[in-house]
């Protein structure tokens, strides 16, 4: 067992090293994640910090341009916040909503979809129907329902207030379907094989033959889909805050930073909304180089929707 | 009289990032009108790439790095595909291994008749559905009218082969190459099938190249024998002969893992390890390291084919040469 | 088929039945009817007397029952607080606006990345099917929104070609406001589409192509040209008409995900459709008319899935004879 991951984790290494787009894809990721993380030490402003933020600041363009200053590298946003500083601050909020969705799907989608392989029958039914039907209505919506009705119900303070935690769920109870397809669909197929049906002739409990047994073996799909996800994650939660049902604008993610620029490009400030989306674009493009990259060397049989 | 197909110094190659692999090595054998043969040898010697690549369709990365295929006379191995496009299907049929998988699941079987008679006749659809009853009752299809309309899922898999083999006959070929015709079948249905393939050849005094791994259906359909081992042919020679008297080790061995009538003798014998990979093919007689009788020779020089005036046909072994 | 027709009819009523239920379930605890009718500015008392008179203080499941009566027999969902009108009014007022965006998107769809699937496919090493590949990975990591913006700041903004926002002139066919008959609409037409498409696009191309290479790759597609069969019929016929099968359930799907994305491009673009009205009513917290998109999406999603699973079962002889999937 030992060995066999030995074996694989050096042909991981081996693909990765052999694959420019690979290298460079998890090259500027892990830039961009440290650039997020290390925020309030590389950040020249502290965007959170009202005394620092000068009203008269606003809409300064980049440094190149006409009306630029030293101070302002990318230029600052209507409210006078430095836009690189409120960008790496942004990032961090995405990769944090993007990484906790993802967890939280998975967490939600595996318990579910071990359930409904192993047990089969009319739990399997059930859950799958269910599956379909959220699929069929696309992850994005549910999303935005569930935000909607999640602000309705806990109203806007208390919902911008509790953002983070709240767009982790709602993410997460989005998109659990895609896991819990592919988690099933593994069970299935080590079900049949035999040291599943050893350890269920030695009388170990169910749970302990799902998490110990099967499990383990179903990892490499999960791998694959968790990439996707991840920057899925990333997407949906800039579409919430662009639509105004996620982060606030006085803890802007990506998106958030988005939507507040885009009223700005008709009065010609680009730069508010621009370089965010490049920023936004840059991470998701990165990690859904590396999710190609990771699903071409475990090519793993993803269920086909 | 020329041959009906004549395969001259074959060479296939699998082009791979890693380099050429060679698939077909230096491949030689005449087929005359209405002859039937036998392409023989265990999966991966290369039977089944010699049997495509005939009419020039191998699957990719595969390509014809050298020799020529003569069929009646023209070299259809240097055709450009329109005219490559005219032999397959018309002149030269080809029969697949699993019938299941070889019939388009969401077209009819009078469409897929019918469609291989309009690529290569200028004949009304009414005419070229007559020509498909006519065949699909050939092959003792009952009620053929009703299967024009049916879809292949609705047939069993004997019934399927037979559709298949059908088709093949819808042009009236001269040369047919049946790959594995009967492995995929219940064995129960394997007989029947093959006494139709044999009986239609006869019949229809077509050239038949039969690619299997079964020594004994091709001793009962064929009248020789091509035996490879590896991308090279071992041992080629007359059905009989090759039959009562073989000669390569490796003929031997398959001819030994037989089961033989009567019963009882004790254990089938098996020929010791596996065909090699093509990435890993031993210098030397491919075959040695599986041999009973390797010698020195054998590990550094690969044995070409020759005959002797003693036995009819050719073998590729070192044994034989040492003794001339 | 017809046994294989009644079932999914029947699985989509149950799909409804649940969908209603979670409306209803969300306009009881969220919204309070009163208030849609009365205004802010009454009297507890009058509150609790027309409360009782309304019958909202029967069992849970009694107001459900009177509540899908209604539905189904009138379409009645509920009154909009703001608008003052039945809520399902107002959705098939707007519902014209998003309905063209969709159709236009799902035509620009179809006609292009059938032949760009399909050539990426046959041709996988040449230099346009490479392009068509590399623009559709950068594709789908593009938010909807930044197309979206960018396509203004280009042609709306920098250009000034196009306009940026609105639906522009409209005409009224029998009831239905249609921008696609006037210049003017077609021009406003222009952006929300291109963003649109090009964000679903690629999608589609992705799988077309991964689809019809799988196709290419089989015994029977090999036994075609074994056939000698022209290669336009073997790709057209043997291999796309296998290609459809999975393209058309994934494009069922899809079509959800592409009415979420019309939540996007509206507001991006201010299109007075339905994706804007529902955004609207989130911040006016206009229950009802939530509840009432929640349905209506509902049953474009259920009936859209309904027939792809028909045309499915058409095009799939397996369903078709035997009924089964």
């Amino acid at each position: 067992m030992r060995l066999w991951k030995r074996f694989r984790s050096s042909y991981f290494l081996y693909s990765f090293l052999h694959d420019p787009v690979a290298m460079g894809s998890f090259a500027i990721l892990a830039f961009l994640t440290l650039a997020a993380f290390g925020a309030p030490v590389i950040a020249p402003h502290n965007p959170y910090d009202t005394t620092t933020i000068n009203i008269m600041d606003s809409e300064i363009p980049p440094v190149w341009m006409e009306g630029g200053e030293q101070n302002f590298t990318l230029g600052t946003d209507a409210q006078g916040r430095d836009m690189l500083s409120t960008m790496l601050y942004g990032m961090r909020i995405s990769l944090i909503i993007g990484v906790g969705a993802t967890l939280m799907q998975a967490v939600i989608g595996i318990v579910l979809g071990l359930l409904a392989g192993y047990k089969g029958g009319r739990v399997d039914s059930f859950l799958m129907r269910m599956a379909d039907v959220q699929l069929s209505f696309s992850t994005l919506m549910v999303a935005i329902f569930l935000s909607a009705i999640f602000q309705a119900i806990f109203g806007v303070a208390a919902f911008e207030r509790l953002a983070v935690p709240f767009l982790v769920l709602v993410i997460g109870i989005a998109e659990w379907p895609q896991y819990a397809r592919t988690v099933r669909a593994s069970v299935l197929a080590e079900k049949k094989k035999e040291y599943v049906e050893a350890a269920r002739v030695m009388g170990l409990p169910a749970a302990r033959i799902m998490w110990r047994h099967i499990l383990p073996n179903s990892m490499s799909p999960i791998l694959v889909l968790s990439t996707v996800q991840v920057a899925h994650a990333i997407m949906s939660e800039a579409a919430l805050s662009f639509l105004g049902l996620g982060m606030p604008i006085t803890k802007p993610s990506l998106g958030s930073l988005i939507n507040s620029g885009f009223d700005y490009i008709f009065s010609g400030s680009w730069w508010i909304t621009m370089f965010p989306g490049i920023l936004l674009v840059l991470l998701i493009l990165v990690i859904n180089l590396l999710g190609d990259w990771v699903q071409d060397v475990l090519n793993p049989k993803l269920y086909k929707g | 009289m020329t041959h009906l197909l004549e395969v001259q110094d074959l060479v296939v190659k699998f082009g791979l990032r890693s380099g050429d692999l060679t698939a077909l090595n230096g491949i030689n054998f005449t087929l005359d009108p209405g002859e039937r043969m036998g392409l023989v040898g265990e999966s991966g010697a290369g039977k089944s790439v010699a049997g495509f690549s005939i009419i020039n369709l191998i699957s990719k990365p595969g390509f014809i790095a050298s020799g020529r295929v003569l069929f009646e006379g023209e070299e259809i191995s240097a055709y450009p595909l329109e005219q490559m496009r005219g032999i397959r299907g018309n002149r030269i049929s080809m029969i697949f291994q699993d019938p299941m998988m070889t019939l388009n699941p969401v077209l009819t079987i009078g469409t897929q008749m019918v469609e291989t008679i309009l690529a290569h006749n200028r004949i009304s659809t009414a005419h070229a559905r007559e020509i498909a009853l006519e065949k699909l009752s050939k092959v003792y299809i009952s009620s053929p009218g009703k299967r024009l309309g049916q879809y292949p899922h609705e047939l069993s898999g004997g019934m399927r082969q037979r559709v298949v083999i059908a088709i093949s006959l819808l042009t009236n070929p001269s040369l047919i190459i049946a790959d594995e015709p009967t492995t995929a079948l219940d064995v129960t249905i394997q007989a029947e099938v093959m006494a139709l393939l044999l009986e239609l050849c006869k019949n229809e005094h077509m050239g038949l190249i039969l690619i299997t791994h079964d020594l004994g259906v091709v001793s009962q359909v064929t009248e020789k024998i091509c035996v490879m081992y590896a991308g090279r042919i071992v041992e080629q020679g007359p059905t009989e002969s090759i039959v009562t008297n073989p000669r390569h080790p490796y003929t031997r061995g398959l001819i030994q893992a037989l089961p033989q009538g009567g019963g009882g003798r004790g254990r089938l014998h098996q020929i010791p390890g596996m065909m090699p990979n093509l990435t890993s093919i031993p210098p030397g007689c491919a075959f040695h390291p599986r041999c009973e009788h390797t010698m020195d020779i054998c590990r550094s020089k690969a044995p070409q084919l020759f005959g002797d005036s003693e036995t009819p046909g050719l073998v590729a072994c070192h044994l034989y040469a040492q003794a001339r | 088929m017809f046994a294989f027709i009644v079932r999914r009819v029947l699985q989509a009523i149950i799909v409804m039945l649940i969908i209603s239920f979670i409306g209803f379930a969300l306009k009881q605890n969220v919204g309070d009817p009163v208030r849609e009718l009365t205004g802010v500015s009454v009297s507890a008392a009058e509150r609790e007397s027309i409360r009782e008179k309304l019958g909202l203080n029967d069992p849970f499941l009694i107001q459900y029952g009177r509540f899908l009566k209604g539905a189904v027999l009138e379409g009645n969902i509920g009154q909009s607080f703001f608008y003052k009108k039945p809520a399902m009014e107002v959705i098939l007022s707007k519902a014209p606006a998003t309905i063209e965006l969709v159709l236009c998107c799902s035509f620009l769809i179809v006609v292009l990345s059938i032949p760009m699937g399909i050539y990426s496919a046959i041709y996988p090493k040449r230099l346009l099917s490479r392009l068509i590949m590399g623009l559709s990975t950068i594709g789908v990591s593009v938010p909807i929104f930044l197309i979206a913006i960018l396509l203004i700041y280009i042609f709306a903004i920098e250009l000034n070609w196009l306009p940026s926002y609105g639906r522009g002139e409209t005409v009224n066919v029998w009831g239905w406001e249609s921008g696609l008959l006037t210049l003017d609409g077609l021009r406003h037409l222009i952006l929300p589409t291109t963003a649109l498409t090009a964000l679903m696009l690629p999608l589609f191309v992705r799988l077309i192509r991964s689809e019809m290479m799988e196709v290419l790759q089989t015994e029977y597609v090999k036994f075609a040209w074994a056939k000698g069969l022209p290669r336009v019929r073997i790709w057209f016929v043997h291999a796309f008409k296998n290609t459809l099968l999975p393209v058309i359930t994934v494009g069922g799907v899809q079509i959800g995900t592409m009415i979420a994305f019309t939540i996007l491009t509206e507001t991006v673009f201010q299109w007075g459709g339905l994706g804007f009205l529902f955004l609207e009513a989130v911040e006016r917290a206009d229950t009802s008319l939530l509840v009432a998109y929640l349905i209506f999406v509902g049953i474009i999603f259920v009936v859209v899935n309904t027939v792809v699973d028909i045309i499915y079962g058409l095009v799939n002889p397996m369903v078709r004879i035997t009924g089964r999937k």
